[in-house]
């Protein structure tokens, strides 16, 4: 320990003193109700870390703290109690006992507290229904094929009723069909059940699908946590970067993130002389118009303003109307055909159709190339908190592309 | 009790514990044994090897299970078990007969100290090889270490246990026959005398007989260990 606070690094002390760092400063908190996918490739140390927080890897140093109970103090009859209300445990190879049945094997964690038979039965059958066993409950682990067998395994941890799930690799072992369903069945199992999730796994794709927050690990240190966009867009490091590569950045990143914000608007009550004097200071020389409520219905340019009039119009009737807006949730793969068919920005709004800012098809090329704007860091995003919190457990792509209030207008999605 | 009436009891015991088979096995066994005239000896010897089995079994498992749960019990125990496999098997003889004096209990006591071993050792590998993830899995749901032990470990661990089982069982019945030295009754005895008459054929009649409750025993015992295989033939 004295080295490593010294500052060796993992290798030097593995030469130094045959001894493994695992884990060295790392720190993350987990929010209820949220999914968090620990990844990282083997040998990172997130199984380690999985382990730590219900102790069955004892930590060295550091503190471990579960709805306010310090986990790494607890004594072993106290921890014992506490792995029993707190934690639902899913293992890599499904860790089914192979000498019981699967009604026997979800029941397990029931029989464990002592909890009557009947009542034991009860509720292992009911959380046997919710992952979609029912009529294998008499099967054994060894009859049932992989896919079948972690749900049980799943069932097993839901069957304890726990608040926190803890996932080791869960569906790494399965084949890449049944591993795609069964994380869209967690997802789903989530939405109902709100259960708190940490998720280990050495697969991106599987924490984009999971939608929660990611923590990356590498040699046993945190390489960078968030958002999985703001890891593919602003990779913290050379080894994110690499990480991140293959994965298909226009169909995780979401339109809120490019946004520009800093866009020229004019209020429809606004004078003509008022707007001309606002749109004269940008270099595009188009603006957005908002109404009162900051809802976007139409964009106006500086041509359309000079123009000499006898009846001096109001800005309603100068503007154009019709204008495509983006919700701020919309992936940029489905955001790309509508920025293909505008030749000027297009309007991001948030779910209650407020101006975020504008986007245009270089923002967009240049995300896909790898380029972002790097605008987020920045501003502290608004935007971005607020529809954070949904997409975090459900899927950003399920946001339709929605048209400006009052313009029917249909987007091929 | 006739000998006719023991052999069904036996075939009829045989049947509950492994089956048809074994039950035809058995009787047909029994049945050549008490037409050889050696139906006193076999019986002799088979409660000699129940007793000591039993005795040792008693011994072994706890400590087998003592050595599973705790490496450093395992490497005290395990150089011991090496010693008492290797020592010739007639040593244990000599000690015994200052307790014990000659007879049956002296027997008795040197078939345990021999036939013990395998029991012990099959008993710790039984529970170190219970995958690493099922002690997780048990541990994370909060498991006591005696429900861990109960419900994880001895279950699965039993396949192999029963494979110590039979080895001792085996074990006891090769050190009954040479405890006739000491004066231990059975057909060990039958075979002793038969050496130092120079008899053969009584001999070979005995030794026959030997096999056959060795047959016997290890039959019904297999049986039983593959019933406790996990999921095992009930499950299909």
């Amino acid at each position: 320990m004295a080295l490593l606070k010294g500052g060796e690094d993992k290798d030097a002390i593995l030469a130094k003193t045959s001894s493994v760092v695992a884990l060295d400063r790392v720190s993350f908190d987990v929010d209820e109700g949220e999914i968090l996918v620990v990844m990282g490739l083997s040998g990172s140390g997130k199984s380690t870390m999985l382990r730590c927080i219900n102790r069955l890897v004892e930590p060295t140093e550091g503190s471990i703290v579960v709805d306010g109970t310090e986990v790494t103090s607890l004594s072993a009859r106290d921890l014992l109690e506490f792995r029993r209300s707190k934690f639902g445990m899913v293992f890599q190879n499904f860790g089914l006992f192979p000498n019981r049945t699967i009604l026997d094997n979800v029941a397990y964690g029931l029989e464990i507290q002592k909890v009557g038979r009947r009542e034991r039965i009860d509720k292992a059958m009911r959380s046997i229904e919710v992952v979609g066993l029912k009529g294998w409950e008499t099967k054994f682990p060894n009859q049932l094929s992989g896919g079948m067998q972690q749900r049980a395994g799943l069932a097993r941890a839901l069957a304890v009723d726990a608040d926190i799930l803890l996932m080791d690799e869960a569906f790494s072992a399965l084949d890449p069909l049944i591993r795609r369903e069964m994380q869209e069945e967690l997802r789903q199992l989530q939405q109902k059940l709100h259960k708190t999730i940490v998720f280990v796994s050495h697969d991106l794709d599987e924490a984009i699908t999971l939608g929660g927050r990611i923590v990356l690990m590498k040699d046993g240190q945190i390489v960078q946590s968030g958002l999985p966009e703001e890891i593919l867009l602003q990779p913290a490091t050379e080894y994110v970067r690499r990480f991140v590569e293959h994965i298909d950045i226009s169909s995780v990143v979401t339109v809120g993130r490019l946004v520009d914000r800093d866009v020229p608007t004019v209020v429809v009550s606004q004078t003509i002389a008022e707007a001309r004097e606002a749109i004269a200071r940008t270099p595009s020389g188009v603006a957005f118009v908002l109404d009162e409520a900051d809802r976007v219905i139409g964009s106006i340019d500086q041509a359309t303003l000079q123009q000499p009039s006898r009846h001096s119009p109001s800005i309603a009737q100068l503007m154009r109307t019709g204008i495509v807006c983006l919700q701020a949730a919309t992936t940029l793969k489905a955001a790309l055909s509508v920025l293909v068919s505008e030749p000027e920005s297009v309007a991001v709004v948030d779910s209650d159709d407020r101006l975020i800012g504008s986007l245009t098809t270089r923002d967009a090329l240049a995300a896909l190339a790898g380029q972002p704007r790097r605008n987020t860091g920045e501003t502290p995003n608004e935007g971005a908190a607020e529809w954070s919190g949904q997409s975090r457990n459900s899927r950003s792509t399920s946001y339709a592309i929605k048209p400006s209030p009052g313009l029917p207008l249909t987007v091929p999605t | 009790m006739p000998p006719w009436l023991t052999i069904i009891v036996f075939a009829l015991l045989a049947w509950w514990l492994g089956g048809r088979r074994v039950a035809i096995t058995t009787a047909i066994g029994f049945a050549f044994l008490w037409n050889l005239r050696l139906w006193q000896p076999t019986l002799e010897t088979i409660v000699l090897v129940t007793l000591s089995t039993t005795a040792a079994l008693l011994i072994g498992i706890p400590i087998g299970i003592a050595c599973g749960l705790s490496r450093r019990t395992w490497r005290t125990v395990g150089p011991c078990l090496d010693m008492m496999q290797t020592m010739p098997s007639f040593v244990y003889l000599i000690p015994a007969i200052p307790f014990f004096g000659l007879g049956a209990v002296s027997a008795c006591f040197a078939t345990i100290i021999f036939s013990m071993p395998p029991v012990i050792r099959l008993t710790a590998l039984g529970i170190m090889q219970v995958p690493q993830e099922l002690i997780e899995a048990s541990d994370a749901f909060g498991s006591t270490p005696a429900q861990k032990l109960l419900k994880v470990q001895l279950p699965l661990a039993l396949p192999t246990i029963m494979a110590g089982i039979n080895q001792t069982i085996m074990l006891a019945l090769s050190m009954v026959v040479i405890a006739a030295m000491i004066g231990a009754g059975g057909l060990g005895r039958e075979v002793w005398r038969s050496i130092q008459r120079l008899e053969a054929g009584v001999g070979f009649e005995t030794g026959i007989a030997i096999v056959i409750v060795a047959v016997i025993l290890d039959r019904i015992t297999q049986k039983m260990a593959q019933r406790m295989r996990p999921s095992g033939a009930t499950a299909h």
